[in-house]
């Protein structure tokens, strides 16, 4: 579309490469998302870096946004969509709390969240998502997706800069995958929130983009507490 | 315009020839009638970085006063660091057009605020969220705003400093540097925070001094004139033209 | 019915200088049950009473919220009040989508005035037969709102609307003095005595059909729960503010209204 326009050619000034000056709507802000769920508890932690190729923008920036009582969304990605899509959410959960007199459950939202990403199916929200909260049974749930909307139910995930990183180590410290004579059995808090602490530093060692520190919520019955950890700042 | 064919028209008589009736298309001429626009790809007349970090009591922004064309360090005395109200004070950096579209856009909400007269004043907090929707829209027109726009205010008693890009990523800090700035002054910020984090005022006029300094020798689109904006309780000071003092005798020892 | 010809059109004067239209849509305001609001230095507190249309019908919602800080209650039409407090909400959710904070009471108010005016200008509409009480709080403190179908708002220190709201404004400009220095327990039992006062002899302040909203320096607008409401009609019971001469007409059977 965008026709090429001849521009003279002095050889004196000439450099290695054309300076091409492109617009990109998205950027990449790093940043990873890992979250683990329980019988009775879900734990989701994100890192705060928030930086775009070398370059830290902040080192204080949390990726978790509350969404109600019982619901953390964790976002990693495009900020300036996350920004947004956060900003489009807790409006909506204002409106279906005001029109149907009760805050909408983590299913609910979590389906929400699938539509809304989906309804930008050809423009995306540039966002690696993570909603966790307790289901209608008061049981811990860890819903992921990818950014135009997919959605997926489980008890553990990681996502983000260092999702591919972390989710073999979840797999076989979480999920217990591919081991032999293991019982089947969720973890206890304390093992999760070990196990988060622990794969970030794992993650900061290895990816540029996760560092500075985390932030963790811990969400039971009783509502959601706040936890930070420091990360390696390099 | 002329050479339009469509279902009810003749085809041209030769291949990007004439149609029967209409004018000749000289090669290279051709003049093609389509919908699209052609949207700002890239920043023009052009500002370097901004400099800001909350102390103690306040916030300071500082920018240099030039707009380059390019290379060419076209206008010398564009001032970028504006007062906002009572309460905001803001920089920015890149496209100075933009820069001046989006200030009218800003002290055009002032204005109406005022006209409401109902004692409310934008609150920093606020305009930088405004701002955020404003840039994140113009971004997702796929016709942005090309600056780095950088919030400094009081709210709620303490400091806040906030900044938004051409995309509409915003965050807050306590130092934040756009352009050069990011990578040759804010080190020397966040160590100096670091090591004495209830800065005063004149600590903080020093230190952004010295950064203006260290940016004019090695940020070639810098310039050594330049503005600070300092908001405390006791409201907002646009200084300047300031100097930076230039001292080159030992240039010849580097290399 | 008619007073005179001058009412057949919003848009018309009549020749002493008034708009019937607007003037009928007041009086329909007055057709709803009673609501009180009140505030003290902290707080900004709406006490309604709830309708039921009949007997086998449940009570109407009175209280509805708005935003974080902010709340209404309404007398007059119910369908109007719904699609006012639709409007409020939405101008709400865009003002914080913008700004990042709950708008201001009166940017609100000043919002809703216009809406409810546009409506009294033109041949086309009609007024809105509704009239609004809203509670808020911000930087400057609680605030009580009245909207009127003219399209006016008033600033109260306290305000109360709707059927019989004659005994209850009596008992509000008695006691209004000393509403700043009311605490919060306080100021809610004026505002039930005060929505008591307007009652027929043989019927009674419960918890089915009154409905308490508080909003205030540290709480988020909030309708209080049948157990609450009951805990404060406990807070006064026994006492009687009904004036002595009861000369009240029969209960209106209007179900429009609420």
């Amino acid at each position: 579309m965008a026709s090429v326009v001849p521009r003279p050619h002095y050889p004196d000034y000439s450099t290695a490469a054309p300076v091409n000056h492109h617009f990109s709507p998205y950027a990449d802000n790093g940043g990873s998302i890992v979250a683990i769920a329980g019988d009775d508890y879900v734990v989701i932690g994100g890192d705060t870096r928030l930086s775009t190729g070398f370059q830290i923008y902040t080192r204080q920036q949390s990726k978790l946004f509350s969404l109600s009582k019982t619901t953390v969304l964790g976002c990693a990605g495009c900020w300036c969509d996350t920004l947004t899509l956060t900003r489009l959410l807790s409006a909506r959960m204002q409106m279906y709390e005001q029109e149907h007199n009760k805050v909408m459950s983590t299913p609910a939202a979590a389906q929400m969240l699938s539509t809304v990403l989906y309804y930008k199916r050809f423009f995306p929200y540039y966002i690696s998502n993570m909603l966790v909260g307790l289901d209608n049974d008061g049981k811990g749930c860890v819903y992921s997706y990818d950014p135009i909307g997919h959605c997926e139910r489980s008890n553990y995930r990681a996502g983000g800069s260092a999702g591919a990183l972390l989710q073999p180590l979840l797999d076989n410290q979480v999920g217990m995958k591919n081991m032999q004579n293991i019982k089947d059995e969720s973890i206890p808090l304390e093992r999760a929130l070990a196990i988060i602490k622990d794969v970030f530093v794992s993650a900061a060692e290895r990816d540029i983009y996760t560092g500075d520190g985390i932030h963790i919520n811990i969400i039971t019955k009783d509502g959601i507490k706040s936890d930070s950890f420091p990360l390696r700042k390099d | 315009m002329f050479n339009t064919v469509d279902a009810y028209s003749a085809p041209p008589l030769w291949k990007n020839g004439p149609s029967p009736c209409a004018f000749h298309n000289f090669p290279g001429t051709n003049c093609e009638n389509n919908d699209f626009t052609q949207h700002s790809q890239a920043p023009v007349t052009t500002a370097t970085s901004v400099i800001a970090f909350t102390f103690n009591t306040g916030v300071i922004i500082g920018g240099d006063l030039l707009a380059s064309y390019g290379s060419l360090a076209r206008y010398r005395n564009c001032p970028r660091v504006m007062k906002v109200n009572d309460n905001i004070i803001m920089g920015a950096g890149g496209d100075y057009a933009d820069f001046q579209y989006v200030k009218d856009l800003v002290d055009q909400k002032i204005i109406e605020e005022d006209c409401l007269d109902d004692g409310f004043k934008l609150k920093p907090r606020s305009l930088y969220c405004w701002l955020t929707r404003i840039m994140y829209n113009r971004r997702s027109r796929f016709d942005p705003f090309w600056n780095n726009f950088v919030v400094g205010g009081i709210q709620e008693g303490l400091p806040f400093l906030g900044t938004v890009d051409k995309l509409g990523t915003a965050y807050e800090d306590n130092a934040i540097c756009t352009g050069y700035g990011a990578h040759l002054a804010l080190p020397l910020i966040r160590d100096a925070l670091e090591k004495n984090p209830l800065m005063s005022e004149e600590e903080a006029k020093a230190l952004l001094t010295k950064c203006m300094e260290v940016l004019f020798y090695r940020d070639a689109r810098s310039y050594p004139k330049y503005q600070i904006g300092v908001i405390t309780d006791d409201g907002v000071k646009i200084e300047g033209p300031l100097e930076v003092s230039q001292k080159w005798d030992l240039a010849h020892m580097i290399h | 019915m008619f007073r005179n010809s001058y009412d057949y059109d919003v848009t018309i004067w009549s020749p002493q200088g008034r708009l019937f239209q607007v003037e009928y849509a007041i009086e329909a305001v007055k057709f709803g049950s009673a609501i009180v609001g009140l505030k003290n230095t902290t707080d900004a507190v709406l006490v309604s009473l709830k309708k039921a249309s009949s007997d086998l019908a449940a009570f109407k919602k009175k209280i509805i919220e708005i935003d974080e800080y902010l709340g209404v209650t309404y007398s007059g039409l119910t369908a109007d009040a719904k699609l006012l407090t639709r409007f409020l909400r939405n101008e709400c959710l865009s003002y914080r989508y913008t700004e990042n904070v709950c708008i201001p009471a009166e940017r609100l108010l000043e919002k809703l005035s216009r809406k409810m005016h546009v409506a009294t200008q033109r041949y086309d509409q009609r007024p809105f037969g509704v009239g609004m009480l809203v509670a808020g709080f911000d930087s400057k403190g609680p605030h009580i709102y009245e909207a009127c179908p003219s399209g006016t708002f008033f600033n109260c220190k306290a305000m109360t609307l709707g059927g019989r709201c004659q005994s209850a404004r009596t008992y509000l400009e008695k006691n209004f003095s000393s509403f700043p220095d009311c605490n919060l327990e306080e100021i809610i039992k004026h505002g039930l005595r005060a929505l008591q006062s307007t009652l027929p002899k043989n019927l009674n302040l419960t918890n089915q059909n009154v409905s308490i909203g508080v909003v205030g320096a540290d709480c988020e607008f909030k309708i209080f729960s049948d157990e609450e409401v009951y805990n404060h009609l406990l807070l006064i019971e026994g006492e009687n503010h009904r004036p002595d001469c009861d000369e009240f007409d029969e209960e209106d059977d209007n179900n429009e209204v609420s």
